[in-house]
């Protein structure tokens, strides 16, 4: 598979990494080249093959219904890069 | 006494208890040598105060004669631990000024066990890398790299992603470090800088607290000096964590128990594809080698067969990118970390995004963001996790005739900073006898075995079965007995 | 079949509703931080909630119990085997970057609902699927001038989305729907169905299309937070669509907002982007498995459902199925009914039930649990009208009293005097000026008009101030003009 340049700036957009446009012919090269190397597992035959999730043979584990965290605000927001009155801050968002 | 920074961590435990010296001398030691390796670029942050506290309560809790099992032992631990208060930083710029109000459980477990954090160590941007050259924080050097410090003749790269703990143990600046392995990030960075690394079963180690990369691969191990340090930071490393719902209810055996020395009648597995063309001779050889001394320690040698492992490595490359895209879409400026303001909130993930990440991760997050989109997940994530599944299949195969497996480590020994560079593709190749085991969640090792042509050290890897552990130490450390292997960095503590 | 009227002929609308409904619960559905609704902005937030590195979720199993009952209440089919995805996308108040949901495996699969129509009819609308899923946190736009704040209390908490099948056709199924839902629910304890506080919130999906044509392209309405705006925002939706189609206009298939002031729907313009989820199984989770034997156990708890319920008041009390309609759609009004009716006639407590009681309740504007008549006070109530104590007539300005004082029936009709006059003696002297003051009227019906004998008896119940005993009255009454 070859990405062009527009379909590497359309995946940099749904990641929300930001990518200069002098950069994006060199980029879409090497993630063609990773695309065309992942391409042989065309090759297996993978008929009524599950696909797996995770090696862990076991089921989800529950836990009870109990508040058992939470209840720190300072220590939630001491690492927020603007914050006010108790709540994160970001530039504007229209809905 | 710089002696004491060239201790095994069995050796170091015995001298405490015999009093012969405090973890306060031991400390300090070791804080000197963190220091002294600082031409490597091994450290992100260096704990110097914390390290000399934690002695201290250490040698308080031994006089009372409650020591711990790693009591009084200075270790690293892989910046992509979180640790409470002190930066971690999972080697991205994305992660600025991040200081965690929380500990990762195997850190406490450590703690609780009586170690003492030497300072948070380097690595490859979000573990993201096979030669640690992709941190914010630089590139680390391998302290086999020839020449003066600081002025090296030729710039080896310790492996990665636990690179920064690969070199720090290797230089004696610590007597063990954490790693985190995903597809070989910690017996990889081992083979290179002749040491030991075990990753063990995927589900052993919580990941409650580690910096995630691909969840369903990421799993944190011990980086030491000699098998049996790693059995001992092993056994307090692991251990059942209800807050990490992979996490397996399982005890934790001894693992320092298993180490008999008694391999009898083990089968040893080989796995003909491993012998991948252009294997350089001495690859081969240091296999053979290795083949040779568990059937003189009264193992027996089944060649076995692994079809599906040409193809581990491209089911690798989607499935880790996949889950990664994810696991980093968090680090989005708003709640710690970096934040690059924009006009817009879009803008500022994007210039955040933009600027935070490093070319390897952006290249992962985009090919992991690729093959789950629409369109294109069936042919892409869907097909890799079944090829995984088959990856698993062969393995649980094999061990119907095997009890471990023996490999090499790496294709090569450690290459120098700019090789291999330039063609992502090339770089991958380094996970190439690595990658299988960690798709298929298996316990694997890698074991000092000789060194190269080029005076370089050269691993094996022990792959065991699931929750097996014992018998890889065990294998593990009557290959590291045979191997005898002398030679050490020219660059050391 | 109701179609809209449009320039060229009738519409037909096509609704499905996709209900977001909170899961009551203690703790978030992978974090244990607390779910009460109006905290402190950000005080129930955990690591967890808030995406730091390296947390991990953890499910709460009381959530899958509440989940799995609600599939139950739903008749719905329940999956033994069922995933976690992750849903990625970018928002201020998502902070994982993703919502775990579910996908392709969901916990609920199909199922139905019964609407009751306000003519007595009903209707059963598809459900086709439930399943688990994050909430996301909370934006407040209007703090500052350049800036949104976030909230991440909500951040994590257990949400059920109930989608329907396109199976309504007007804006009053719609609601009945939502009326339903909300109803059974609340019946299972499973969501406390509160729209006001967001703790249920509908996307509607509307199209139009000419009768019998194939579907036409919707538009989804996002977070509609009260049944009135779920019905309002269809029919102005449906006449939109109707509209730009028979100007010769296209729809296009998009995200739109109901606004509550200007009573209008209007494009969305941060969901204007297409959206690709890229959702996959999330690798922190493990496949829920269910253990049949578990879900049976539920199964067993299950209360009484409304449509239960209301078959058993038409079968057992004998009500209309109207009445029985408006006992069931709230348990509280149900468990008042039936307390009243205990060892009563039913219609009788029924009528005053949905006659007095919910009348007053509603012109005070107080929910059944706040009613200051209990059902024992208005049982007692009938109990004094059955044993001649009061009539009919004086047991409604008892009532009154009662609804004013919470005071019981018997004490209010001793005080005021209210008892009814049973002597004969007092009864007939009554009469008997009544007959004396009326000797026209009397000659009037002796000479066939006996539609007169109203007037007689309302002349003494007057005079009796509404006391006497009526069935006596009518007695006496006949026997005199008779005689």
């Amino acid at each position: 598979m070859s990405l062009d340049k527009a379909t590497v700036a359309k995946i940099a957009h749904l990641a929300r990494i930001k990518v200069p446009d002098d950069e994006l012919d060199h980029l879409a090269g090497e993630l063609s080249q990773i695309l065309t190397f992942v391409e042989q597992l065309g090759e297996v035959d993978t008929q009524d093959v599950p696909p797996m999730t995770s090696v862990a043979a076991q089921t989800l584990r529950r836990r009870k219904d109990e508040v058992t965290d939470g209840g720190y605000r300072d220590a939630v927001l001491s690492n927020g890069p603007e914050t006010a009155e108790g709540f994160y801050v970001v530039p504007k968002v229209v809905e | 006494m710089t002696g004491l920074t060239h201790l095994t961590m069995a050796a170091a435990l015995d001298g405490l208890a015999k009093k012969e010296f405090t973890a306060v001398e031991l400390t300090e030691a070791h804080v000197k040598a963190v220091e002294t390796i600082r031409p490597l670029n091994a450290f992100i942050t260096e704990t110097p105060e914390q390290a000399l506290a934690m002695a201290k309560a250490s040698d308080a809790r031994r006089a009372k004669g409650e020591a711990g099992p790693m009591e009084g032992l200075p270790i690293a631990v892989k910046d992509l631990f979180c640790t409470k208060g002190v930066p971690t930083t999972a080697a991205s710029h994305i992660l600025d000024g991040f200081k965690p109000e929380y500990e990762s459980t195997v850190t406490s477990n450590l703690w609780r066990d009586g170690a003492v954090m030497l300072g948070k160590v380097n690595l490859d941007e979000f573990a993201m890398g096979s030669a640690n050259i992709t941190s914010y924080h630089g590139n680390v050097v391998s302290p086999w790299s020839p020449g003066e410090a600081g002025n090296w003749s030729r710039q080896l790269v310790p492996g990665g992603s636990s690179g920064g703990s690969a070199a720090a143990v290797a230089a004696r600046a610590a007597l063990g470090a954490t790693g985190t392995d995903t597809g070989g990030s910690i017996r990889q960075p081992a083979a290179f800088t002749g040491i030991v690394g075990i990753k063990p079963t995927y589900g052993r180690c919580s990941r409650w607290g580690v910096v995630a990369f691909a969840s369903s691969l990421d799993q944190a191990g011990p980086m030491t000096r000699t098998v049996e340090d790693a059995a001992i930071m092993l056994r307090s490393m692991c251990g059942f964590d209800p807050k990490d719902s992979t996490s397996v209810d399982l005890p934790v055996p001894d693992f320092r128990a298993a180490l008999t020395g008694d391999i009898r009648g083990l089968k040893v597995g080989i796995p003909k594809e491993y012998r991948v063309e252009g294997m350089p001779a001495e690859i081969a050889a240091i296999w053979d080698q290795g083949i040779e001394w568990l059937k003189q320690a009264g193992a027996e040698p089944v060649e076995i067969s692994l079809p599906h492992t040409k193809y581990a490595l491209a089911t690798y490359y989607i499935v880790a990118p996949a889950e990664a895209s994810s696991n980093l879409a968090r680090y989005d400026g708003l709640r710690y970390g970096l934040r690059v303001e924009g006009a817009s909130l879009k803008d500022m993930y994007e210039n955040t995004r933009g600027a935070g990440f490093g070319k390897e991760v952006r290249r992962r997050i985009l090919i992991g963001t690729y093959v789950l989109s629409a369109g294109y997940y069936d042919a892409y994530y869907n097909k890799a996790r079944q090829v995984r599944t088959r990856i698993k299949w062969d393995f649980d195969e094999a061990f119907k005739q095997c009890d471990v497996i023996l490999t090499p480590t790496a294709p090569s020994t450690a290459f120098a900073i700019g090789e291999k560079m330039d063609d992502p593709i090339q770089m991958y190749l380094n996970d190439v006898f690595t990658v299988p085991a960690s798709l298929a969640g298996l316990p694997g090792m890698s074991v000092p075995a000789g060194v190269g042509s080029d005076g370089l050290p050269l691993g094996l890897q022990l792959l065991g079965r699931p929750f097996d552990e014992e018998t890889v130490l065990r294998v593990g450390q009557v290959i590291e007995k045979a191997a005898a292997v002398t030679a050490t960095p020219p660059f050391m503590a | 079949m109701s179609y809209i009227q449009g320039e060229t002929g009738d519409w037909e609308i096509v609704i499905g509703l996709e209900v977001h409904a909170q899961v009551i619960s203690n703790a978030k559905l992978f974090s244990g931080a607390a779910t009460a609704f109006g905290a402190e902005p950000n005080s129930q937030v955990s690591f967890v909630d808030a995406a730091f590195p390296g947390m991990l979720p953890v499910i709460n199993e009381h959530c899958i119990e509440q989940a799995v009952r609600t599939g139950l209440g739903l008749k719905a089919q329940i999956n033994l085997h069922s995933v976690f995805d992750r849903k990625n996308y970018f928002y201020a108040d998502l902070p994982q970057g993703y919502q775990i949901s579910q996908y392709l495996q969901p916990i609920v699969g199909k199922g139905e609902i019964v609407l009751d129509l306000p003519d007595g009819s009903s209707r059963t609308v598809g459900v086709t699927r439930l399943h688990l899923e994050q909430d996301a946190g909370k934006s407040l736009h209007d703090q500052h001038p350049a800036k949104t704040y976030i909230d991440l209390n909500r951040s994590g908490v257990a949400l059920m989305e109930i989608v329907s099948e396109p199976d309504m056709r007007t804006a009053e199924e719609a609601g009945a729907y939502v009326r339903k839902l909300r109803s059974i629910l609340r019946y299972l304890g499973t969501c406390d169905g509160n729209m006001e506080e967001g703790s249920m919130r509908c996307d509607v999906n509307v199209s139009v299309r000419k009768p019998g044509a194939p579907f036409g392209t919707r538009c989804e309405i996002k977070n509609v937070n009260s049944i009135r705006f779920v019905m309002q925002a269809i029919e102005y939706e449906a006449r939109r669509q109707i509209e730009i189609i028979e100007e010769g206009g296209k729809i296009d298939q998009e995200t739109r907002l109901w606004d509550t002031t200007k009573f209008v729907t209007r494009s969305m313009r941060s969901k204007e982007e297409a959206h690709d989820y890229r959702y996959f199984p999330d690798p922190d989770l493990l496949p829920l498995e269910l253990d049949p034997a578990w879900v049976e156990d539920i199964k067993r708890t299950l209360p009484e459902l409304p449509d239960d319920k209301k078959a058993r008041f038409i079968s057992e009390y004998k009500l209309s199925p109207y009445d029985a309609n408006v006992l069931v759609s709230e348990k509280a009004r149900a468990d008042f009914f039936e307390a009243v009716a205990k060892g009563r006639d039913p219609k009788l407590a029924a009528n005053w039930v949905t006659g007095e009681l919910f009348g007053y309740l509603n012109k005070a504007g107080k929910e059944i649990e706040e009613s200051p008549v209990s059902a024992e006070n208005l049982g007692g109530l009938i109990d004094l009208i059955a044993d001649n104590t009061i009539s009919g007539r004086i047991a409604k300005e008892v009532f009154e009293a009662m609804f004013e004082t919470g005071e019981k029936p018997a004490d209010i009709v001793e005080k005021k005097g209210l008892r009814q006059v049973t002597d004969t003696g007092a009864i007939e002297s009554s009469i008997d000026a009544v007959l004396a003051a009326n000797a026209d009227k009397v000659a009037e019906f002796r000479s066939g008009k006996d539609k007169l004998f109203g007037f007689f008896v309302g002349q003494v119940m007057k005079a009796t101030q509404g006391k006497a005993n009526p069935a006596l009255v009518n007695e006496i009454l006949m026997t005199k003009l008779k005689g």
